[in-house]
């Protein structure tokens, strides 16, 4: 059983012209075996709030704590903070020529593992993987990210999940660019890793089409930095019919 | 950190001459030399009484002897360093690859410095619709000039690799040999035939690799490509001449380095010149420089002229860029270490270029030592090659 605990979260941007203040006081706790779904509009901060989970350096925390069972997440590198159960799956994942998936794939697993997998289990866990998401085996063979599709990344990086198994997954609009057929497909692919290891997810995501797919217990809505209302499933069926709107107008005295 | 401005490549046709008096010793503001710490490089420009020959052992295709006058081959010294080699060499290592024969296997020539200070002739020959690899690797441990005079036969087919590395002895003492080394490679290219031709450099505290093409027919092709990894304030400098001359040729260069430490400095020219003549011509060149650290520069200067437009496409790209955050960052949000990480992107930036020179053996030998140089763990290594 593990923990995210996101506390009075405040992080800004650094940029040119100096930090820009985008997280506002976030304060939310992601549990084994739930899902919390974040939602809203575009500019709101939910993806910077991924990044800041997982350490990007672009970002400084400026207030509040994130902890994971206990341990400051704040304190630990990049690295330290995936080898010790954090997952982000990527909106955006990068290419990296010269490097092929497969050594990429492993490389990981040796690091998050703490030891190299045995060979012939990992070619097995491998092919399995991939089987569940539908992906050729020819795909372990080409550079990471090198050329790949829309679709073809969300695979990878729901891949990456189920082989590295984090105990909390943060999902960074893994929908985004997706067809149907690829949307259902990724969605199997996490579903059927949250049911393996029964992590705790943050999906993060602009649009409710995701959560026909992926059931959430918990939905959020986020605006200007910060959860302005959460509740349960049926908080999407709001948004799906009335958008936004009604929560990001400003309450009038 | 970067220079892309450049005089105009000097059309006419350069001198060429086997006279020493021909050649005054540069003082460093020529085209040729501006970026060459001369003051580090002057003993070589002089000749030496007391300097030694380069000779390598003989084999089927290798013989070792007496330069005599049908050495000569096509081509004569064009700067004042490969004079002085041309006319200090007393020795040829000669290659030699007879016409319509198939070499299966790589012809290795370790090249042997006889004294501290070392000039070299080295004369390869692929005769008509032959085909062969020849791989000279070069002696690292003394100050060597001289010039791989190399010529494909009509319709052969010749890949070359020009390994310039620390010997496996020089590894224990992990310090790099401050060695200089002038080498000129003029390659000519008969009708219809194809040349592939390597340059790894990774030794050498002044190293000069002046790789040339020149086609005697039509149909002929060229491919030059480069890897180099300068540290500790080395210098390394490559310069590439391709001068189409005949109709319907291809050339395509494409060379890699990456660079760190203080003081650090590399140079790529890339000087493509398209005569008249030389109408259907194919070319592209390219050079990208990978940055490790503040310390390092890197100059990437490509050149390209044409004198018909009557061609089928010619092209040059350069970039000299630093570590992408990005890739790091995405790498590590999987868990592995910085400094792995880094060490996997330098690899990968390599690893496309390495994986074109013809050789796979020598591709992961070339891999195994950027690895090394890297401070990779050897088992990681061993599970990237594994698996690619």
């Amino acid at each position: 059983m593990s923990t995210l605990k996101i506390s009075d979260l405040h992080a800004s941007v650094i940029t040119d012209d100096g930090p820009r203040e985008i997280l506002r006081g976030v304060t939310i706790d992601v549990a084994s075996g739930s899902t919390h779904a974040v939602m809203g509009p575009n500019g709101s901060g939910k993806s910077t709030l991924a990044y800041v989970i997982a350490g990007h350096p672009k970002y400084v925390v400026t207030q509040g704590s994130i902890t994971l069972d206990g341990e400051d997440v704040l304190q630990m590198s990049v690295d330290e903070r995936a080898r010790a159960g954090l997952f982000l799956a990527m909106q955006y994942p990068v290419e990296i020529p010269g490097v092929s998936v497969s050594n990429f794939l492993r490389t990981s697993a040796t690091a998050v593992r703490g030891e190299a997998p045995k060979l012939r289990t990992w070619m097995k866990e491998m092919k399995d993987a991939m089987g569940v998401l539908q992906m050729d085996p020819k795909f372990a063979e080409r550079n990471v990210n090198e050329g790949f599709s829309g679709g073809e990344k969300k695979r990878h990086e729901i891949l990456q999940l189920s082989l590295l198994k984090p105990k909390i997954a943060i999902l960074d609009e893994t929908d985004s660019g997706l067809d149907v057929d690829a949307l259902r497909v990724v969605s199997e692919g996490f579903n059927a890793f949250r049911e393996e290891t029964g992590a705790g997810t943050l999906l993060i995501t602009h649009y409710t089409r995701i959560l026909r797919y992926i059931q959430p217990d918990f939905v959020h809505v986020f605006f200007d930095g910060r959860i302005v209302e959460s509740g349960g499933p049926e908080l999407a069926a709001v948004l799906e019919s009335e958008g936004y709107e009604r929560f990001i107008t400003p309450a009038t005295p | 950190m970067t220079t892309l401005a450049a005089p105009p490549i000097d059309l006419a046709p350069r001198l060429a001459s086997g006279s020493l008096s021909d050649f005054p010793i540069p003082h460093g503001r020529e085209e040729a030399w501006r970026f060459t710490p001369l003051d580090k490089v002057k003993h070589m420009l002089d000749v030496d009484p007391d300097a030694g020959d380069v000779t390598s052992e003989a084999s089927g295709f290798v013989t070792v002897g007496p330069i005599d006058a049908a050495d000569a081959g096509h081509w004569l010294p064009t700067d004042r360093a490969a004079v002085v080699a041309w006319v200090s060499a007393g020795t040829s290592v000669r290659v030699d690859i007879p016409a319509d024969t198939a070499v299966e296997e790589p012809v290795i020539v370790h090249l042997k410095a006889q004294a501290a200070r070392a000039h070299a002739h080295v004369d390869v020959r692929l005769g008509r619709h032959a085909k062969a690899t020849v791989v000279l690797v070069h002696d690292a441990e003394a100050d060597v000039s001289g010039n791989i005079v190399t010529q494909v036969g009509d319709g052969g087919d010749l890949t070359m690799l020009s390994i310039l590395d620390e010997s496996d002895d020089a590894d224990a003492s992990g310090v790099m040999s401050e060695r200089v080394q002038l080498w000129h490679w003029p390659v000519q290219i008969g009708r219809d035939a194809t040349f592939l031709g390597s340059a790894i450099t990774l030794a050498g505290s002044v190293v000069r690799m002046l790789p040339s093409v020149t086609f005697a027919g039509p149909g002929g092709s060229a491919t030059l490509l480069g890897a180099f990894l300068a540290s500790e304030g080395q210098y390394l400098e490559h310069r590439i001449l391709v001068e189409h001359e005949a109709p319907h040729c291809t050339s395509s260069v494409t060379y890699k380095g990456a660079l760190s430490g203080e003081g650090t400095h590399t140079v790529w020219v890339g000087d493509v010149v398209v005569r008249r003549d030389a109408i259907g011509t194919e070319t592209y060149e390219m050079n990208r420089n990978l940055l490790l650290d503040d310390g390092a520069r890197a100059d990437s200067v490509p050149n390209l002229e044409l004198e018909t437009g009557d061609i089928a496409s010619a092209g040059h790209a350069s970039a000299t860029g630093r570590f992408d955050d990005q890739q790091l960052f995405y790498l590590q949000a999987r868990g592995i270490p910085e400094r792995v990480a880094r060490q996997l992107v330098v690899r990968g930036f390599f690893v496309d270029v390495l994986t074109r020179v013809g050789s796979r053996q020598w591709r992961d030998a070339v891999l195994d030592r950027i690895a090394q140089r890297l401070g990779m763990e050897p088992e990681l290594e061993r599970e990237l090659k594994a698996d690619s």
